[in-house]
């Protein structure tokens, strides 16, 4: 089964991305060869085996609950592109239908 | 044609933790924006999450609280979706293996029955931060509230009624705030409702289509909505439409439910699981330690207070259903105060002070030591239950010592029989006509002897000794 080009302007939106036909054209082809490389693993007999939902061996990492004061705010903020009052200035997005 | 309503209802309850759920940035309210952040928040290149144990704990602590089965193997999941309060472009959650799951919560309706309302499940996953929209074209990002440890709360459809829903939150906030592990708050965030809900003609055995309500922020509102939804879903039946699936906002203004804007194509996050997060097992031993770490539930504090300090059932009730009342009720009695005295003034004056102000019991200046004081002034008779409500008017807007100011006030009950006799003599001398009448049977003018002894002490005698004077002078005259 093919990649089309409305799937990949479907995840485009979901990124909140816009592309151009062509280039629709053009990342369909280019998804449709990952996701056959990808595809290869389904070949391996999984049977028996549990969903692997990581690939470390590690367990049961946690930290105490403990605070340690937040990062000077200038340094975390020197790549942002607009500011004011402390705030990121982002265009408005006034979209009720996401995530609160 | 008639209707059964089902609702369920999904509450998000942010941890008071010290810190993040998967960063040690400080998890505090009320901070410059964006200063209780770190790189982990911000969703830095590189940057390594890890599990707050705290947070794990605390939303094991809720779902044994709530009577959950506690799931032993556990990973988080990334929910993904774009939106500027969303530094990562995923939020951390738990999709596949939430921390708890079929619970139940026992709520009391109206009418005074009980019902089991079950819990589907419930997950520890993080807030995201916060977007001020302003009229300038602009969203204003704070990621302080990135991080938060959030416990999501998912009843199964046992809800039948908005009455019911109400019901039922009221619970929640109760029993999670016992927990000690949420401020439970819904007009300051640290509580927030989704509702969806939807109606079927009685006798189907199909669930209608439901629409879902998003971020209600109180109790009413939830009410409220849930009631208008109710009755406009039936509505659109009757007249032989069909309810769409969609997302309503309420408008507190009408108190009706708006459609949403709809976006094109469906939410699609596209959940995986968190590979910078390993895997938990959470043994017996754990959940044995986290149970024995539960606080007093209300249901032991309430057969305490009636066992061992002779409150009534009822009052036992009303004082356990906020943390801070009980732990105020409880502070005032360690403090010295007789029980049931303490209670009566907690739900009487003070609880109407809380009421005429719009005030919560934090905010008030009064301590339960000084509380415990005034109890103890009234009780030992250094002053008058009437110069009580005085007392009681200064200590709970100031911060006054109520002895000293008592003192000072030279409001100190009157009961010395000789500092009373003169005063009581110098009013019988002045009221003849009383003393006839008392001697005719009137037992009136007994109560207008006393007025006016207390008129001429400033209500500062001790209505006690007084009575026993003014009989015994009366039958002298």
């Amino acid at each position: 089964m093919a990649i089309t080009a409305d799937e990949v302007k479907h995840v485009a939106q979901l990124a909140k991305l816009e592309f151009t036909d062509d280039e629709l054209q053009m990342f369909a082809g280019q998804m449709d060869d990952i996701i056959k490389m990808v595809q290869q693993l389904s070949e391996v007999d999984t049977t028996g085996v549990p969903v692997t939902s990581t690939v470390a061996e590690a367990k049961n990492v946690m930290r105490e609950d403990k605070a340690i004061k937040g990062t000077d705010r200038e340094t975390l903020m020197h790549n942002v592109p607009q500011k004011d009052r402390g705030f990121v200035k982002v265009p408005a997005i006034i979209d009720e239908s996401e995530e609160g | 044609m008639n209707f059964t309503t089902t609702i369920g209802l999904e509450v998000h309850v942010e941890m008071k933790t010290n810190s993040k759920a998967f960063s040690p940035a400080p998890v505090q309210y009320g901070q410059e924006p964006n200063t209780n952040t770190n790189v982990i928040d911000w969703g830095y290149p590189g940057v390594l999450p890890e599990v707050n144990q705290g947070a794990l704990e605390y939303g094991m602590r809720a779902a044994l609280a709530l009577n959950c089965h506690i799931t032993k193997d556990i990973h988080f999941d990334r929910k993904n979706y774009f939106y500027p309060d969303n530094p990562k472009a995923y939020q951390i959650t738990q999709a596949q293996t939430p921390i708890g799951h079929d619970g139940f919560l026992e709520v009391e309706l109206e009418d005074g029955s009980k019902k089991k309302i079950g819990i589907e499940e419930m997950h520890v996953e993080e807030d995201a931060g916060k977007n001020t929209h302003d009229p300038d074209g602009y969203s204003y990002v704070d990621l302080n509230r990135q991080g938060t440890p959030l416990i999501e709360i998912v009843s199964k459809p046992d809800i039948a009624s908005a009455d019911e829903a109400y019901a039922y939150l009221k619970k929640l906030r109760q029993v999670i705030q016992f927990t000690g592990v949420s401020d439970v708050k819904m007009e300051e965030g640290s509580m927030r409702a989704d509702a969806n809900i939807s109606v079927r003609p009685i006798g189907s055995d199909q669930y209608g289509t439901k629409t879902e309500m998003k971020n209600l922020n109180s109790f009413e509102h939830v009410r409220s909505g849930l009631k208008f939804e109710e009755k406009r879903q039936e509505n659109v039946i009757r007249a032989g439409g069909s309810i769409q699936q969609e997302t309503r906002r309420f408008d507190v203004n009408t108190g009706e439910t708006v459609l949403m804007r709809v976006k094109e194509g469906k939410s699609d996050y596209r959940y995986f699981p968190e590979p910078d997060l390993p895997p938990i097992h959470i043994s017996d031993d754990w959940i044995k330690e986290v149970k024995d770490s539960i606080p007093e539930m209300p249901e032991q504090r309430r057969a305490r207070y009636v066992n061992e300090w002779g409150v009534t059932e009822y009052d036992a009730n009303v004082l356990t259903q906020t943390m801070e009342m009980s732990d105020f009720f409880e502070a005032t009695v360690a403090a010295g105060a007789d029980p049931k005295l303490a209670a009566n003034w907690l739900m009487g004056d003070v609880s109407a002070y809380m009421n005429d102000k719009k005030l919560e019991l934090a905010d008030l200046a009064l301590t339960p030591e000084h509380l415990a004081q005034m109890i103890g002034l009234i009780k030992d008779e250094t002053i008058s239950s009437k110069i009580a409500k005085k007392v009681f008017k200064q200590i709970v807007a100031n911060d006054t010592d109520p002895k000293a100011w008592v003192e000072e006030k030279g409001m100190v009950q009157l009961s010395d029989p000789e500092t009373l006799q003169p005063i009581i003599d110098e009013v019988l001398d002045n009221n003849a006509k009383s003393i006839e009448d008392f001697k005719n049977g009137k037992d009136r003018a007994v109560g207008f002897l006393v007025g006016n002894i207390m008129k001429q002490t400033r209500g500062k005698a001790n209505p006690k000794v007084v009575n026993k004077l003014l009989m015994a002078s009366l039958k002298e005259r």
